[in-house]
Order: C-alpha cells, then structure tokens, then sequence
C-alpha cells in the first residue's frame, strides 16, 4: 500500500483584511468591494515560499525519523531562485539526510499535484519515505482580484509505504495547453483571461475528462466519494464541477478563500490537507489540480488518520493568526511600493557565498555543537569548548537546535537600525539542555513578549540584496 | 605578579578638541586643535617626540586607513607611528600603548592621539556598518541602543526592579550630565534638560529613548607621556601620574555559556578588579574621586556604577536616583559631560576622559572644579554588553 505517511502546513499568521484593500482601490474599482469579505494571509517581509516550506515540512515530519527521507520534491510557481535548487536549501533547513534526492516543480498550478504523482512514483521505485511540499507567494497588481482572492501558504505530504494514513488509491493525468492564465520570464505578475470562459471550456470539460477516467479505471462511482478538493479562484465554479461530475456540492473540501485565500500551487495540497484533519477511515478524497491539463488523485483514508495528524496542520495555522489592517505594509512587503528606506538601508549587503558555504551547518541547519567531554552545547560550533571549567580543543560533536525551545534572557525593540518591519527585535535566547545566542526575533506580539518568553526558531530571510537580486536566510526566535 | 604601572609614568601635556559638528574641520584640523594645547602645555617641542599612536573607531567615515592620518597631519618627524582599534576604548588603547612604551624605557616621549570623524555620515546616530562577512550572516541587525537597551532588560528582570524605576534612574543620569555639561566649554551639548524630557523623548530601543543616548560628535584628543624623572626635568610640578591601565576582553563566554543574565558586564568587573589592585586601591567607593564612565546610553552608566564596585548590585539604581554620583554627591561621575554631552568621538573618548582628569587633579577644571581630586576613575565599554572590550584607568597625584 502506498499513500500519505504524514502531512502538515503553513499559513503566515499575518492576514490582510480584504475590507482595507477594497477601501483604498474603491475610488479606482469599486467592484473590488464585492470581494471585501473576510481575510488573505500575507507573508511577513521575511517570509517566502522556502521558508514556509521548511515550516510546512517541519509540521508534517514533527518529531519523525528524517533519515527515512529519500526524496524531497518542491513545488512552487513563485520560488526565490531561478537557478539554485530551492528544494535543496529546503532540504538542508530540515536537517535531512545529504543523500536525498531533490526536484524543483513548477510552472503550473498543477505543479503542487504533479510533485505528489512524482513522489507516488518515487516510492514505487523503492524509495522508504518521499516528502513533497508546495508552497506559493505571489506577487499581485494593486487593485486586481487577484491581490483580494490570492493568498500565501504551504502544505508538505510524506508518502510512504509503511504507516499510511490516506491510501493512495488511483491517479489520472491529462495535458492540455489551456491558457487560462501565465506569467512569462521578466514578469513579475500573472495574466489573465475571462472567468466564464475558463469556467466552461476549461474547468467544466477538462476536469470530467480527467476524473471520469480515473474513476472508470479503479471502479468507483462518483457517490462513493465523501471529499472533493478542487482548488479554483471562482467562488461557485467548484459546485457546478461537482455537479457536472455526479458529487455532491456540499462534499467539497473548504476553498479556504474566505480566511485564507487561494494559495495558487499549493493549495490543492492545502486542501487536501485541511481535508485530512477531518476525514474518517474509509472515505475517499479525490484531489484535482487544475493547469494546463489537469491531475486526478484519489485517496482512501485508513485507520490510521487519528494517529497522523501534525502538530497544527491547516485548521491550527488557521487559528494562528494575526490581523492586519494596513494595506501599505502589504504592499511594502511585496515590493509594490518605491519606497523611502532611509539612509540605514544603504549598508551593502552582499553576501559572501564562499563564507555562506563554509557556513551552511550553522546558517541553513541550525547546527550547534556539543562537546564530548563535558556536554556543554554551544552555538555556534567552535574549535574550543565555551565552557571555562572545560576548554577542550576539537571536541564538538553537531548538535541540532532548530527544534530546541528556548527562552528569552534579554531583548530590545530597536528603531534606529535598519529593518524592513520595524522595530527590530532581537535579544539573547538561552536553549533548553545549553546553548544560547544573540539573535532576531520576529512576529513579535508587542503586548505579551518579554524576558522568560519560550520561544522556538524558524527558518525565515535574514537579509535581502536588491542590488546583486540575492536573499540569504537564518533562523529567527518566535514566542511560542 | 608583575609590578604594575603604578607612578612609572606621568602626563606631560594633554590636549583637546572642542567636540561637536564640526561641519566646517577636516581630521586634521581636528588633530591639530587638541595637539597644540597638549604640546604647549606639555611644553616640549615636536620633535621631542619619540613615538606615537593613532586611535580611531570606525573606519567607515573617518581619516582612512594606517598611522599615516596622524603623521602626515602632524608633520611628525618620520618617527615611529602605529593605529590602533578596539572600538570605544580605542583612546584608552593609544594612551596604553605611549604608556607601556615609555615604562619599558623604549622611547621617553611619546605621544597617543585619537580621532574620530562621524559627522559626514548625513545620518544621526552611529553609522549602519558591517559586523564582518560571516557574522553579518548570523548576528542581529542590530544598532548601539539596541544593544545596550537589553541591559535594562536584563537588569530589570534579575532584580525585579519596574521598567519605569529603570527609566527614571536612567532619566536621572542624563538630566545630571547634562547639568555638567552646561559647564563645559569644550562639550558638544550645552543645554540642560529636564526629568519629564528625558522620560518622555522618543523612544530609540525600548526603554532607550533619545536622551539616553549620547552624543555623536566630531573631535580629538592626545596625551603627552613621559618618565616622572624627565616631566621633573622639564620643570613640571604636582604631576598627574598613571596609576592603572587595565583592559579586559570578552571570550564568547558570556554570550556563549550558561551564567551571565545580562544585568552586569563581566569584562568591566574584571578589569576594575584588576585595576584597584594595581592602583593599590582598597576600597574605591572612599578612595576613588571621580569616574568618567562610559555612558554611551544612560542605562550602561547605571550598570557599570555595579560593576566598578562603587553601588551594591541591585542597588545601583537608587544611588542614582539619590544623587550619589551626581556633581555634589560622594563619588561625581562625568563632571566633563560624559559621552552624554561632551561627546563621543570614538577614538577620541578615552583620552578626552584622562583629559578632565588631568585638568581636575591641577585644579584646572574652572566652573566645574572639584574640591582636591586625589584620584580619577575612567572606563571605557567597547562592543555589546554581551562581548565587548572594556578598560578601567586610573589616574591620581604622583606619589599619592
């Protein structure tokens, strides 16, 4: 039996109420205020598709064995690097075995569902444990439906052979070069065509083609299937689809655009994992994506889902949020605004990628080290112990610390040095069984931190390099 | 042990730069304003000078690299001349290095300058600057306040004393060094605040707020240093001799192992230690005169007032408030201004401290005199609370 081992997701806790977006376009489109209902999440200025698949992985895998992992495939039409494997930074922030094979998946909506399809195959071919994650952070036109529908997030599936929670029961493809959208190379925005037609010659007669195979070739009628994840921008395009395919509307799977909003790759993954925090033994999910062609997967959800749930998972990261009401900190945040940072900005930032590397365990893994003979933990990992008693010379074994919880010891909140969400938080956070280090904090609640907070770390942009087109990351503390 | 520093060495002439924005003075202007008091009053001419050091801070917007700022400003005698960094304590680290020259009997005279340049950055506070290639990968972005801020935190949080106890105490040094520095012709800032100001300012790094910060200022200043035996020569009398130099640097403990809170600075305590004990100083809060600490922000002033020994820990905050080091209270501290209103031109600082000291202890430190200084206290805190350099010097009467 091969099917889903685990699964988890991201959200960014920070929600743009679509209310304020609508307020400030009316003058320009008062249609936008049809779409003023509810809240999208929006990443924070240090958050991207990799950091939010490192959390969406790290709330799948939560305290299992990573060195099961064999594979781990990304998928994303918005990834930060063109030409730098991005799965492989996302494989390193989660400690994973060097010896994982990795994949970038991208250009389609679909691409979320065919890194899964890719992953089914892999552990078909033998490998134990497959992770695949999708995440998406696209950047949208001021005043455009799709800056009040679109929304950010990840969501990360292990498949494996041993375990399994939701059987992965049949899966059907189809390739269709049907443009009901794209974004070309030198774009930063996507465009796109009108809604009824993508309704109904791409929705309406590509999908049905797609799931009728897949049910004819595993012998299950529509009315057996409890669960329809079908991710699409168009509010009332999901039921129609449903109809037209014999599923009942009530049976699909919340499309998360009223408190999250569509998080284009990833959300049938997303959905598929909200679904999965629901389900019951025996019922089946049928998964669509959506994209020049279409991907049909079905799952049969086993006895083993009570057991399977992560630690937040879709409707946790719901729940963990924070609203934001300014619009112009939405837009700062993704770079639609020519705005003045002031003369702390300048400082060059170019990161020395020949230091970067001779750094990777501390920088990406979180790595500390542990001395052999006297069990001092230090960060970061040093020729000699920090321990005066101790001092011994090359004795430091690594020691992870991206999962330690720590607490924190001192802190400020900084106006005068550059940051691109200010203040600037930072303080010294002293970690459970020994280490400590000075280090940023971020989505900071300013009303309830203060020293003794726990706080746990996450993998986030350290700094962005506008003028060489280069971001480097590193772990940030987060009250728990 | 070794026998220490104590009277080997006297000043021979001290020079200083009035510090401010000095929009309208190169460096070298600036060197040569604190230089020509300092070789008048030392009373020798250039070429008497055997060896020299050069003390800048940050690099960035300043003299450029190498001795050859001071050498080629001064027109020196192609004499041996060295730059020295250690952040804040830099003037302290020339003034060392003249020292340990003349007590080895390497040079008679020589002479330690520092410098600082920071007002053609076009920004107010200290510039935004690189930590280094691979600690800007992994240190905070952070900012002096920011840093020093979390001193308050720390300290809050060991003793349980409130945010608005600290904020007042910290409020209480700036009002009073301010109050100093209106009698300071040479400060930067010569205007005296009050309490509901200093509290009620914007707010920099939580609880910093902008008159806890000092100032950023332009300027210079240099020591002459020669052997007792050859300032006597020279004529000099009631010479002020060095008594203490000690200098203490962080390993990564406190920032790296279990045992600091961050209410205290290890190195400053280490160094005071040190210091008293090469002075020959048994019990400071009695012995010591007067201090110019580093009061980079209120709060570092508050704390080193612990450190140094001269409040109880936990307590330091209340001897503030009830004046202790105020200029009529027990032990004043920057009678001068401090870095406060004085000024902080980094290199320049430490050696601007010694400055008043010198100017104190020969009774000529005008409307802001003292009565019979016997011996001055000046510290230097360079860095982060958490990993820093720190100095303590002491200066007194020779033979005292």
């Amino acid at each position: 039996m091969i099917g889903i081992t685990s699964f988890g997701a991201y959200l960014p806790r920070m929600r743009l109420q679509r209310q304020v977006v609508a307020e400030a376009n009316a003058w320009f489109d008062s249609g936008l205020k049809g779409l003023a209902k509810g809240e999208r999440t929006m990443c924070n200025w240090d958050e991207d598709t990799i950091t939010m698949a490192v959390e969406a992985c790290q709330d799948s895998l939560g305290d299992r064995d990573r060195e099961a992992i064999q594979a781990l495939f990304m998928a994303s039409t918005s990834m930060p690097f063109l030409d730098r494997q991005n799965s492989v930074l996302v494989a390193e922030a989660l400690n994973l075995n060097s010896s994982v094979r990795t994949m970038d998946v991208t250009a389609s909506q679909r691409a979320g569902t065919s890194a899964l399809l890719a992953a089914r195959d892999a552990v078909m071919a033998g490998n134990k444990q497959v992770l695949m994650v999708a995440s998406e952070h696209r950047r949208t036109k001021c005043a455009s439906r799709q800056e009040m529908l679109y929304g950010d997030g990840a969501a990360a599936i292990t498949l494996g052979s041993e375990g399994v929670i939701a059987e992965l029961v049949a899966a059907q493809s189809l390739a269709d070069d049907f443009v009901d959208h794209y974004r070309s190379d030198g774009s930063d925005f996507d465009y796109d065509w009108e809604e009824r037609w993508i309704r109904d010659e791409g929705f309406l007669k590509i999908v049905p083609r797609v799931v009728n195979a897949l049910l004819q070739d595993a012998g299950i009628s529509p009315k057996d299937i409890q669960h329809l994840v079908l991710p699409c921008e168009q509010k009332r395009t999901p039921a129609t689809v449903a109809k037209a395919l014999g599923i009942a509307p009530d049976l699909l799977a919340d499309s998360l655009i009223e408190n999250c909003g569509v998080t284009g790759t990833a959300h049938a993954i997303l959905q598929l994992a909200h679904t999965l925090q629901k389900a019951k033994p025996g019922e089946l999910i049928l998964v669509i994506g959506f994209g020049q062609g279409s991907d049909a997967l079905l799952f049969r959800v086993t006895d083993a889902i009570e057991k399977g749930q992560p630690a937040l998972g879709v409707s946790g990261n719901l729940e963990r949020r924070r609203a934001e009401t300014n619009y112009n900190k939405f837009q700062s945040f993704n770079e639609l605004l020519e705005k003045e940072m002031g003369k702390r900005s300048e400082i060059d930032k170019q990161t020395f990628l020949s230091a970067m590397y001779r750094n990777r365990d501390l920088l990406t893994r979180f790595m500390g080290g542990k001395c052999s003979e006297c069990g001092t933990v230090q960060m970061p990992k040093m020729n000699y112990c920090v321990n005066p008693e101790c001092g011994a010379l090359d004795t430091q074994q690594n020691h992870p610390m991206s999962t330690v919880k720590g607490t924190v010891q001192t802190w400020t909140a900084d106006q005068l040095t550059f940051d691109f969400n200010p203040p600037a938080y930072f303080g010294m956070v002293v970690f459970e069984g020994g280490g400590r280090l000075m280090m940023d904090f971020s989505e900071v609640d300013s009303e309830s931190f203060d020293t003794g907070a726990s706080v746990s770390v996450h993998f986030r942009i350290k700094q962005i390099d506008g003028q060489r087109g280069f971001r480097r990351y590193f772990w940030k503390a987060i009250q728990v | 042990m070794a026998s220490g520093i104590k009277d080997k060495v006297a000043i021979l002439g001290m020079g200083c730069s009035k510090f401010g924005e000095r929009w309208d003075m190169e460096p070298a202007d600036l060197m040569s304003e604190a230089f020509e008091e300092c070789l008048q009053d030392a009373g020798i001419e250039k070429n008497e000078i055997q060896a020299a050091w050069l003390a800048t801070g940050i690099d960035m917007f300043n003299v450029g690299p190498g001795a050859l700022p001071l050498a080629v400003s001064l027109r020196l005698p192609y004499i041996p001349v060295s730059r020295v960094e250690n952040f804040c304590a830099s003037g302290t680290e020339a003034f060392r290095s003249a020292v340990y020259a003349v007590a080895s009997g390497a040079c008679d005279i020589a002479l330690a300058l520092g410098v600082e340049k920071l007002k053609d950055m076009g920004y107010g506070g200290l510039p935004q600057r690189t930590r280094g290639v691979t600690n800007d990968m992994f240190w905070p972005n952070l900012s002096a306040p920011g840093v020093f801020a979390q001193l308050a935190t720390g300290y809050g949080a060991k003793y349980g004393v409130s945010k608005e106890d600290i904020k007042r105490a910290m409020a209480h040094v700036s009002v009073k060094s301010h109050a100093n520095g209106v009698k300071n012709p040479k400060a930067h800032l010569r205007r005296p605040i009050t309490m509901e100001q200093a509290l009620n300012a914007p707010m920099i790094a939580e609880p910093v707020g902008l008159f806890d910060c000092c100032g950023v200022s332009d300027g210079s200043a240099c020591a002459i240093v020669t052997t007792p035996e050859i300032a006597r020569s020279l004529g000099k009398t009631d010479l002020v001799s060095v008594k203490a130099l000690q200098l203490s640097v962080s390993n990564g403990t406190e920032v790296g192992y279990d045992g600091w809170d961050g209410s205290h600075v290890v190195t400053t305590r280490v160094a005071a230690k040190r210091a008293y004990e090469e002075a020959g100083v048994k019990d400071p809060r009695k012995e010591i005169s007067m201090t110019e600490v580093h009061d980079c922000f209120s709060i570092t002033e508050l704390v080193t007032m612990e450190d140094l020994g001269l409040s109880d820990d936990g307590k330091g905050y209340k001897d503030v408030l009830d004046g202790v080091f105020d200029a009529d209270g027990a032990i004043p501290c920057q009678i001068d201004g401090g870095l406060k209103c004085f000024g902080h031109p980094i290199g320049a600082t430490g050696l601007r401290m010694i400055y008043e000291f010198y100017l104190q202890l020969q009774g000529r430190a005008g409307e802001r005199q003292l009565a019979n200084p016997v011996l001055g206290l000046s510290h230097n805190l360079g860095g982060f609370p958490y990993q820093n350099v720190s100095s303590v010097s002491i200066v007194g009467r020779y033979g005292e």
